[in-house]
């Protein structure tokens, strides 16, 4: 099992004839994804990646009955691409594009909320499912099928941690790459109660980072769900007030520094190790010894 | 992005927001003239990115032209937490019955922005958020709609007021949110709102700052930035479309991924040397790339190492080795470099690296405690 996609999950690219949409479409088709078509408006009727384009989200749907999109198209047009796959009813939504406006984000995470889709992003790697889909811009090679389930904020930070689990012999159920905005269609809050559920995640590993209060309201939830869960915080040395890359990612005031979401996971027992060999070790003690395939 | 006071208030007045009369001036003549101008007592307010000014002596009072001109020459070159005020706000001094704070920002866990509104406004609005959270009204808007009219309401009848305040405060509300919508604001607070002697309700300061990722449509904020009160290494930074911090320390910090160059910097502390910056240099490392990061990096003086942390991903690492050894050719480096690359391709990428006589390491441990040691 897995959460949100698996390799049913039927994908569309919108702005599939751009450059990055185009390259990713094509690592997504080689790592297996179903990439049943793309969009970009004025080139409907073409086919690109051997796969049909159309003009338009809804028809796009119409067309291949596609339930989960991924979005390429630049900032200024990445949150109305997004509110045109909501309309056409996509399940699951995944915005990779950066530098989208906060205040072009706000209603659309609530329209997305209200549709009862799932929204990814903006500013994100996207999400994979080991050996079956990946809708994002990982490195797929580096993921393994296994028992631990991942949420990160931060796209490199995600692929060194998979990468270490990886190599331990620890393989993944699903990885969501929510993203590092301050607005975001999807926190770690809304994957838990999903991996809660999934028979085959033995425990989750969150990595979070400096600013806002998703980590904090994360190890609430841990709580409450009683998931074996491990945590890692990223920018525990970062000085307040300063923007590190991610928009999300600024200590202002007394919120969102890093002591305060150490604390809030330490608090309610998951451990927050510093360094890789740590997550390794804490992984180990929720869930014993990787089984050697 | 921040702006002054000044210009804060500036852009209320554009809106129709009362704010006290004043000018900008950049020499104590210049603030003793508009002094005069004015006719009356006035407040002369030191302009820094900085918040505490007052008490580190950046407001003084003053009465008639002379004496605002000497207020401003002591204001003017003096130094507040590490920045150099270089202009003064000269504005007439308020007579105040009392003090209220209103401000708008977003609210990352509801999703959507929130006005706040309190009576016990003029000192820092967080403390009063901890001592006495009562006293603070928070109003979410309609994530979709907006500010509704009921929200107004809401914000007004929170406390005992009098008909004409809460008429008055209405219209600051009002104003206010359109101001931080029209202009893509993270925070737009006015810290005091002032009730006057005399009945008016006034902005007696404004803070506004902006969404980075919405400047593009507004041309005319960006020209409100000033380079002088940013570090040059940081403006340089900018105009290569590179995210760049400038820290205190002396270990250079480069990598890919803001998430991964924020862990970089932790494990650099960790191991017991101290990050002279954060550089995010994005996906890939073209030779374009690392010799323009490494570069900029080095032209900190500070600097006595640098790390270079790297995780190929589709990128793959010995593409990402052939273009450090590119890069690092391109520029005399005189300083110790040790580069972290890891993921697809990563020996062959190391073999590479270590042909050219370049330190590397496998893991971002070992790479932390090589520059480390290095720089020591």
């Amino acid at each position: 099992m897995s959460i949100l996609i698996d390799k049913n999950t039927k994908v569309l690219v919108q702005g599939i004839t751009g450059k990055e949409g185009s390259f990713h479409a094509q690592q997504m088709i080689e790592y297996g994804t179903q990439v049943v078509g793309g969009v970009t408006p004025g080139k409907g009727g073409q086919t690109h990646l051997d796969r049909p384009v159309f003009n338009t989200v809804s028809e796009a749907v119409d067309k291949t009955g596609a339930d989960a999109s991924i979005i390429f198209v630049p900032a200024p047009f990445a949150a109305d691409a997004a509110n045109e796959a909501i309309a056409a009813g996509v399940k699951t939504v995944v915005c990779i594009t950066e530098g989208v406006p906060i205040n072009d984000m706000v209603p659309v995470r609530e329209a997305a909320l209200r549709a009862g889709v799932q929204l990814v992003g903006p500013n994100c790697p996207g999400l994979i499912t080991p050996g079956e889909c990946k809708i994002g811009i990982m490195p797929g090679n580096i993921f393994s099928s296994g028992p631990v389930g991942l949420i990160s904020r931060s796209g490199t930070l995600t692929y060194q941690a998979v990468d270490a689990l990886t190599r331990a012999g620890f393989g993944q159920s699903t990885c969501v790459g929510i993203g590092g905005d301050p607005i975001l269609g999807t926190y770690f809050k809304d994957c838990l109660p999903h991996f809660a559920k999934d028979d085959k995640t033995k425990a989750v590993v969150l990595i979070g980072e400096i600013g806002g209060s998703a980590e904090e309201e994360a190890a609430a939830l841990v709580k409450e769900l009683g998931i074996p869960a491990v945590a890692m915080i990223a920018g525990r040395t970062a000085p307040p007030g300063k923007r590190m890359g991610h928009a999300g990612a600024i200590v202002s005031g007394s919120a969102g520094t890093a002591a305060a979401k150490v604390k809030a996971f330490e608090d309610v027992g998951v451990a927050v190790p510093e360094t890789m060999d740590g997550l390794i070790k804490e992984v180990t003690k929720l869930i014993g010894a990787p089984v050697a395939n | 992005m921040i702006i002054h006071e000044y210009q804060g208030k500036d852009l209320l007045k554009e809106m129709g927001v009362p704010i006290p009369g004043g000018r900008v001036a950049e020499t104590p003549e210049e603030a003793g003239k508009i002094a005069g101008e004015l006719g009356k007592k006035v407040a002369v307010k030191a302009q820094v990115h900085v918040g505490g000014r007052g008490k580190a002596g950046g407001i003084k009072l003053a009465t008639g032209a002379d004496e605002a001109e000497a207020k401003a020459k002591e204001i003017i070159g003096m130094d507040i937490k590490g920045l150099t005020v270089h202009k003064v706000l000269v504005e007439e001094a308020i007579d105040i019955e009392s003090e209220l704070y209103l401000g708008i920002t977003l609210d990352r866990s509801k999703g959507t922005h929130v006005i706040m509104f309190s009576t016990e406004g003029g000192v820092d609005i967080e403390e009063v958020a901890e001592k006495n959270p009562e006293a603070i009204v928070k109003v979410h808007v309609d994530p979709m709609r907006g500010l509704l009219d009921f929200h107004i309401r809401q914000v007004c009848f929170a406390f005992d007021m009098s008909k004409e305040n809460r008429k008055a405060l209405g219209t600051f509300v009002k104003t206010l949110y359109k101001l931080y919508i029209a202009k893509d604001c993270t925070i737009a607070e006015i810290n005091p709102l002032v009730i006057t002697k005399d009945g008016r309700m006034l902005a007696a300061d404004a803070k506004v700052n902006f969404d980075a990722n919405a400047l593009y449509r507004h041309p005319e904020l960006e020209e409100m930035a000033e380079i002088s009160e940013e570090d040059p290494l940081e403006v340089k930074a900018k105009e290569m479309g590179l995210a760049y911090v400038r820290l205190d320390g002396e270990v250079g910090i480069i990598g890919n991924g803001a998430g991964l160059v924020m862990g970089t910097l932790d494990e650099v502390n960790r191991v017991g040397g101290k990050p002279a910056n954060f550089l995010d240099v994005g996906g890939g490392a073209s030779a374009e790339v690392v010799t323009k990061s490494l570069g900029l990096v080095l032209s900190d003086p500070n600097v006595k190492g640098v790390l270079f942390n790297i995780f190929g991903g589709i990128t793959r690492g010995d593409e990402v080795a052939k273009g450090i050894v590119a890069g690092t050719k391109a520029l005399d480096v005189d300083r110790p470099l040790v580069i972290r690359l890891s993921g697809t391709n990563e020996e062959e990428g190391r073999k590479i690296l270590a042909d050219e006589g370049i330190e590397t390491a496998a893991t971002m441990e070992e790479a932390a405690e090589k520059i480390v040691s290095l720089t020591r």
